[in-house]
């Protein structure tokens, strides 16, 4: 890595786990590719999946035929469960990034371990994230023309609008996170085509590779490069979830129209792009016996993150509350202090202070932050209040604003949750398959930590050695 | 191109139009795509250049025209039909029956295909308004489940072999000068059909007339003959009136003169008028649009409205009334405004009131002193026979003693509203095994046709020549404005084929009639007449008759209802009436003004008794009255008369159309010949099942909020501007930015709510002008009802069982001059005109939906499926051509009907003046039947509409939002009485 320093002084458990060398780094993880039979876990995952994505396929070819009358959108709520899911997805997408790029430039070397699937997660959200507003539009064969584009018409964006932003951003935010990722990427292929056996791999891991060769040279450009993205993709993390919530806080609908929304977006899409790191994290490190790479070190300090994101997301909550009280806008005092808690999806809400503020609070205690199987529960737990936390925004807003005649109550159909666990399928299908092909840990980085540790070791001898060649 | 224009002489070779075009100006001019082509037009040089280039991208246009067309033969007009434009549609005066009276209307016509109904203004019952069953009209000409042809036995047949069937059956009948033979029809005010039946009844004097018609006005005419001793036409004069006391009368929905007493009411809801507003007592069991209107309205049960008739007339002579009689103090209370009003009041009773409640209003309103100024009296209207209660009854013991041998229903449909202890439909199939003839006339093969030998289908009165009278007898002549599009035939053109004169056309039948009536200059009259829909001169003849005294009407018997007996009241529906609109997809679709509901009737019961039997919304209830069961679902009706329970007429149908039929519930399956209105002892028992209901509103209350701006007269004099609470920023200034100057137009709309009653007649106005397409029951539960402008009504007060207020607000778009829709749009397809309209371009809409989102009014309707797509052939000949159809995926909203202001444009530039004040109406402002809605020009000072925006009670709905609406409300006022 860029960064040369030593594991910080005050971390007393290392981030890699004592006894690896470049090889059983290499090795361990490379076979997850190369040598290991694919197991039967991963294929009764994959197939389960697998038939999500054609729940996926059949819910969007009804859709794409019939039109967005087979969800349950209708007059005071027309924005349904495709809007709620794509700013769910777009924030889960927001993890990969951070830990990425601004843990970084933070040189937070811990990261590495987790920053290679935490990217590949965000790719997959992203792409979620984008199937929705897409599907979502009436007219979704004509979706170009929110972007500027020469035509006949001379018909241009309209350029206050949200909508037209957003697209902007996310199109921007999907882009490089690709970049990012593959980039991050090419040594790891390279050895990957190295040790291949097959002549199919080989072929396919070489052209990925982009003729790698890992000289010297190779890798000073490729750190720059790397570093240079990684200070792109920074401000993406903040702006991209900042323009999502303007769809909504630029809007005037009591309950939208709100100028916390964009720091508290931000938040909650870390918040939420974290819970699900660990949602998947912890599995994998299971399934794969990675827990030297993914020590409980990481664990606790994702934890800590949760929990920081936790509390500034409901340090949201009450400040939305406060302002429509403080504020005296009848309209909004009606909808956060009256409808929102004790209306008609009442439910929701406390379930989403029940997920998002309450449950969070038990990391506090060091011994919770590493109990990796209570640790996976809260961060399912955040996965679902966050859906909710949107749901509430964008469905209870919607559904009681200014004049009482159109007011209605909105729920899914079947349909609105076929499409919603279809692209949950989409995102596991990815998933298995980036496991099954890529290596979901960056062998390269790992292989520096390897590198810092024994610098380290050398520095300090007091430390417990690495064993060269000790199997972990 | 300057090759060819240097060599003027000798013959011009080109290889190709490219080359013939490619010009450097000819590149200009696409580079330009839209050059302003006025100054080369001037110079006569660059005029020439401009042609040859004009020619030569002509020539091109031509070559990538070139795609293949299918080879199809078309006829063009030989020689111009006289007075027919493309493009341009003509008006033709008619008139729309309803229960046996007419409507007039003026009925627009596109190449030959009638698409719109709008009222008549030279029609006394119309003075320009249309109600929604007028405009609704031509949907049913082009319904394609209408009845195409004649069946025999529910077989195909044709006209030749029914006449066949009928010159047998009319030569045997003859021996016996036509006994056996019977015709039932529903009410005839028809003088052809009338003339016509005396001839049969000359040619066959054994024959019988009977009349059924299950809303009909029995009542009301025998409340006549009992209070004068003859039959009159009492004809309301609610100008003059300064108190209206209606019992059970929903006069502003009911009745042939239901948009004219709409329009007088109104107009003396004005408080700046000179008369000073007028006040409404309303004494009802459900609420109606007239008890909403009303400023004293109690709920009581329909059979203790004759108590309270009686109670006013002994109050009236100076009785007191005993301090603990029920309703004791607001019959008090009235009787001494109506004595404080002498000449300047008037009583109305509802048909579905005893004969005896309307003898007494009749004296009430001689004791009054309103013969003469708020009520006068006409000869009758109707044809006899009249439609009494022995005359269907009469007709099915005949029948069932086998003295009827023929049997014609001509337009009627008793096999489906009949009596149910009547029993119709066991007659005609005693008709049929007795070996007798039913043969049956109507616009549908419904259930009366399923039992009959012979059904032959109706022409409507659009397609062929009909006459009819309205509320005061004027006759209009009813012309067709399309051929025939099925083999139907008018109820004139059957019976006189009774009368051998067999396929005279319906033509002729009316013009002989008339003939006989005009004389002399004959040709001239009848043109003036079919032009302007009225007959000059055919009204009734005003008589001057006296009723009986109060006190001998008084000594008759009086029935007492039984206070403890639950109620049930029957009521024809408020859009689809006794069930004859049931196939029409945009009355189904109509919410009932109250109720709000669509596509069903249900049981309306009071939120007492529902909380007596624990009932809700939707519950489905068996109810047993009089040997008959029904199950019906069941909708709490604040307002409604506890005690007392409605069922609408005209649901329940099982043969009226793909549309119609199996919606909502059957009331005539517990509607006695003894319990037409309202009886008593009705018995419910509560099911533990659920009918849902589509209704288009689901909170009635407005949570607080000044929607609808409503005071008394009284604090309205004393503080003219309550209903400005400051938001407005054209008095503040809370802009930034300069406005926008609109140097030409600057439309705008003003909503009265002290006028609007909220008859729904602008919503089905726009729903035909505007091509709005009909969802469907599970859409419209599904909340995706696509009206442009709805009425949108709200109850004030706290106790549920008798809300203070009903308010009726129409809420079209409000063109805010801050729309939030048009900041929200991506692709810019919606946006302000020049003219201030929020203009929605259907083309550009990629339908992310945004703009409804963040439109505080939620006038933004989608288009969630293709709504229009699949529609049948002949639905597609209704549309208005001149507005466009809507695709799947895109949002569409009120425009204020620009169409219409672009048609006006373009004829004022032709004539080069100005648009006149007036000169054009919104579709819904011209539907109105109280002129509530004012549509104009703001940048005119004199306009009506800038008139009614410096009114004090004008203010925009949710204008604290700054979104600076167009469309503006003057607020509503009542005149309740000043406390004692």
């Amino acid at each position: 890595m860029a960064s040369s320093t030593a594991p910080s002084a005050e971390s007393s458990e290392p981030v890699l786990a004592p006894g690896h060398t470049y090889a059983t780094v290499t090795d361990k993880i490379s076979a997850i590719v190369l040598r290991k039979k694919t197991g039967r876990r991963w294929w009764v995952g994959f197939l389960l999946a697998f038939f999500l994505v054609n729940v996926l396929f059949v819910s969007l070819a009804y859709l794409l035929s019939a039109g967005v009358g087979i969800w349950g959108v209708r007059t005071p709520v027309m924005w349904g469960f495709a809007i709620v899911n794509f700013v769910w997805w777009i924030g889960i997408g927001h993890a990969g990034t951070l830990i990425s790029a601004i843990l970084l430039l933070l040189k937070q070397q811990w990261r590495t371990s987790i920053n290679r699937f935490a990217e590949a997660m965000t790719l997959f959200a992203v792409s979620c994230a984008g199937l929705f507003p897409l599907i979502h539009m009436g007219r979704w064969w004509l979706f170009y023309w929110l972007f500027p584009y020469p035509n006949t018409m001379d018909m241009w964006p309209q350029w206050r609008s949200p909508l037209v932003w957003d697209a902007f951003a996310v199109s921007t935010y999907a882009t490089v996170s690709l970049l990012f990722w593959y980039v991050g990427l090419i040594p790891d292929v390279a050895t990957l085509r190295d040790r291949a056996r097959n002549r199919f791999a080989q072929i396919g891991y070489g052209i990925l590779a982009m003729g790698w060769r890992g000289s010297a040279r190779h890798w000073a450009r490729y750190q720059t490069a790397y570093l240079l993205l990684a200070a792109l993709a920074t401000p993406l993390v903040v702006s991209v979830h900042t323009i999502v919530s303007w769809d909504f806080a630029l809007a005037i609908m009591p309950g939208w129209h709100s100028t916390i929304f964009p720091p508290y977006f931000v938040a909650g899409a870390i918040y939420s792009g974290f819970a699900m790191v660990l949602t998947l994290a912890l599995p994998l490190r299971k399934a794969y016996s990675l827990e030297d790479f993914i020590t409980e070190r990481h664990v606790d300090n994702m934890a800590k993150v949760l929990l920081a994101t936790g509390l500034i997301v409901t340090y949201g909550y009450v400040m939305e509350a406060f302002f429509a009280w403080y504020g005296d806008n009848p309209y909004e005092r009606f909808m956060l202090l009256q409808e929102r808690p004790f209306g008609d999806y009442s439910h929701t809400y406390w379930m989403l202070i029940a997920s998002n503020c309450t449950v969070v609070q038990i990391l506090w205690l060091p011994a919770a932050r590493r109990n990796v199987w209570l640790v996976w529960c809260i961060s399912i737990v955040v996965n679902v209040g966050m859906w909710l936390e949107r749901y509430v925004i964008i469905v209870t807003s919607l559904h009681k604003d200014y004049l009482p005649s159109s007011w209605d109550v909105y729920h899914g159909t079947f349909w609105d949750y076929a499409t919603f666990y279809g692209s949950i399928g989409l995102f596991a299908t990815l998933l298995f398959i980036f496991v099954r092909f890529l290596p979901v840990i960056s062998m390269a980085e790992m292989r520096e930590l390897v590198h810092h540790a024994d610098e380290a070791t050398e520095a300090n001898p007091s430390q417990p050695a690495i064993q060269e060649g000790a199997e972990p | 191109m300057k090759d060819l224009s240097t060599h003027e002489h000798g013959r011009t070779l080109w290889r190709s139009l490219e080359e013939l075009a490619d010009s450097d100006e000819f590149h200009d001019l696409l580079v330009r795509e839209f050059p302003s082509t006025a100054p080369q037009f001037l110079d006569p040089t660059t005029r020439r250049q401009f042609l040859r280039v004009m020619a030569a991208s002509l020539a091109l246009a031509g070559v990538t025209g070139c795609a293949y067309q299918p080879a199809e033969e078309i006829v063009p007009y030989v020689t111009q039909p006289p007075r027919i434009t493309p493009g341009k549609p003509l008006h033709f005066a008619t008139a729309v029956p309803l229960d046996g009276f007419g409507v007039g209307v003026l009925v627009e016509s596109h190449e030959g295909r009638p698409s719109r109904i709008e009222g008549n203004p030279a029609h006394p019952a119309s003075l320009g308004a249309a109600d929604s069953f007028s405009q609704a009209a031509v949907l049913d000409l082009y319904d394609r489940d209408r009845s195409q042809v004649v069946l025999h036995r529910g077989r195909v047949s044709t006209w030749n072999d029914f006449h066949a069937f009928l010159t047998n059956e009319m030569t045997r009948l003859k021996a016996t000068k036509g006994d056996g033979l019977r015709i039932l029809t529903g009410t005839v005010t028809s003088p052809t059909v009338a003339a016509l039946m005396r001839e049969l009844q000359a040619a066959y004097p054994a024959a019988r007339w009977h009349a059924h018609d299950p809303v009909g006005r029995r009542n009301t005419r025998l409340g006549a003959i009992q209070a004068f001793g003859r039959e009159v036409e009492a004809i309301s004069h609610l100008e003059n009136a300064d108190v209206i006391v209606s019992l059970d009368a929903d006069f502003l929905a009911w009745g042939p003169a239901r948009l004219r007493d709409a329009r007088r009411f109104a107009d003396r809801r004005e408080p700046n008028d000179q008369r000073g507003m007028n006040r409404l007592y309303v004494a009802e069991p459900a609420p109606t649009i007239t008890g909403a209107m009303a400023d004293h309205r109690l709920a009581v049960r329909a059979s203790e409205v004759a108590s309270i008739a009686r109670m006013l007339a002994q109050s009236l002579q100076g009785n007191e009334i005993a301090a603990e009689t029920p309703h004791g103090s607001w019959v008090a209370s009235l009787a001494s405004d109506l004595k404080s009003h002498r000449g300047k009041s008037l009583v109305l009773v509802g048909e579905s009131q005893p004969a005896e409640v309307h003898a007494l209003a009749h004296a009430i309103n001689a004791l009054l002193d309103s013969s003469g100024k708020t009520v006068t009296y006409h000869d009758a209207v109707c044809a006899s026979p009249i439609n009494d209660e022995s005359s269907l009854a009469t007709l099915t013991s005949d029948i069932a003693a086998g003295k009827v041998s023929l049997l014609l229903m001509l337009g009627v449909n008793p096999g489906y509203d009949a009596p149910i202890d009547l029993d119709f439909k066991r007659s005609l199939k005693l008709m049929d095994s007795g070996g007798h003839t039913s043969i049956h006339l109507g616009p549908y093969a419904d259930e009366t046709a399923q039992l009959c030998a012979w059904h032959l289908p109706q022409a409507h009165f659009l397609e062929s020549w009909n006459d009819i009278r309205a509320f005061d007898g004027s006759a209009t002549i009813q012309q067709p404005l399309i051929k025939p599009l099925y083999e139907g035939q008018t109820t004139a053109q059957v019976i006189a084929s009774l009368l051998g004169r067999l396929n005279e056309s319906s033509l002729n039948l009316v013009r002989k009639y008339w003939q006989g009536v005009m004389k002399s200059g004959f040709d001239a009259a009848w043109r003036a007449a079919v032009h302007d829909g009225v007959v000059a001169g055919s009204n009734a003849k005003r008589v001057d008759v006296k009723p009986k005294a109060l006190a001998e009407l008084l000594e008759a018997d009086q029935k007492h209802p039984e206070a403890s007996a639950l109620e049930i009241c029957f009521r024809p529906d408020s859009t689809i009436w006794d069930g004859q609109f049931a196939n029409s997809g945009w009355l189904q679709e109509l919410p009932k003004p109250i109720t709000k509901l669509t596509w069903d009737n249900a049981l309306r019961i009071s939120p007492a008794d529902a909380s007596r039997w624990q009932l809700r919304n939707e519950q489905v209830v068996e109810l047993t009255f009089k040997a008959s069961t029904l199950r019906t679902s069941v909708w709490i009706d604040p307002g409604h008369a506890s005690g007392s329970m409605t069922l609408s007429l005209g649901y329940g149908r099982t043969q009226a159309g793909r549309v119609g039929s199996g919606q909502g519930f059957n009331a005539y399956a517990l509607r006695t010949s003894t319990t037409l209105w309202h009886g008593d002892g009705v018995e419910i028992k509560p099911t533990q099942s659920h009918h849902p209901l589509a209704t288009t509103q689901h909170f009635h209350n407005m949570a607080g909020r000044d929607l609808v701006r409503a005071t008394t007269f009284e604090e309205f004099r004393a503080n003219p501007q309550f209903a400005d609470h400051h938001e407005n920023p054209e008095h503040g200034g809370l802009s930034l930015y300069p406005g926008h100057p609109y140097d030409g137009h600057k439309w705008g709309m003003s909503i009265n709510l002290n006028r609007c009653i909220g008859c729904n007649a602008c919503v089905t106005a726009c729903q035909t002008e505007n091509n709005i397409p009909v969802v469907g029951k599970d859409e419209v539960a599904a909340g995706r009802a696509m009206h442009w402008i709805r009425v949108d009504r709200y109850y004030e007060g706290d106790d549920p069982n008798s809300p203070d207020a009903i308010y009726h607000q129409p809420v079209p778009c409000m063109h805010c001059e801050n729309a939030p829709c048009e900041l929200v749009c991506p692709v810019n397809a919606t946006v302000h005109d020049s003219e201030g309209l929020n203009v929605m371009v259907y083309n550009r809409c990629v339908g992310t939906r945004y703009c409804g989102n963040n439109c505080p009014y939620k006038v933004r309707r989608f288009n969630y499926f293709g709504y229009t797509e699949n529609q049948p052939d002949n639905l597609k000949l209704l549309h208005n051509p001149e507005v466009t159809v809507r695709t799947r995926g895109v949002m569409e909203k009120c425009t204020y009907c620009v169409q219409r202001i672009v048609e006006h444009r373009i004829n004022v530039e032709k004539e080069d003046r100005p648009i006149r004040d007036g000169e054009f109406m919104t579709a819904c402002q011209a539907a109105c039947p109280t002129r509530a809605i004012v549509f104009g020009d703001l940048n005119d000072k004199t306009s009506a509409v800038s008139k009614a925006k410096q009114d004090p009670r004008d203010y925009g709905l949710l204008e604290e939002l700054n979104t600076r609406p167009r469309t503006t409300y003057l607020a509503k006022l009542t005149n309740p009485k000043a406390e004692e």
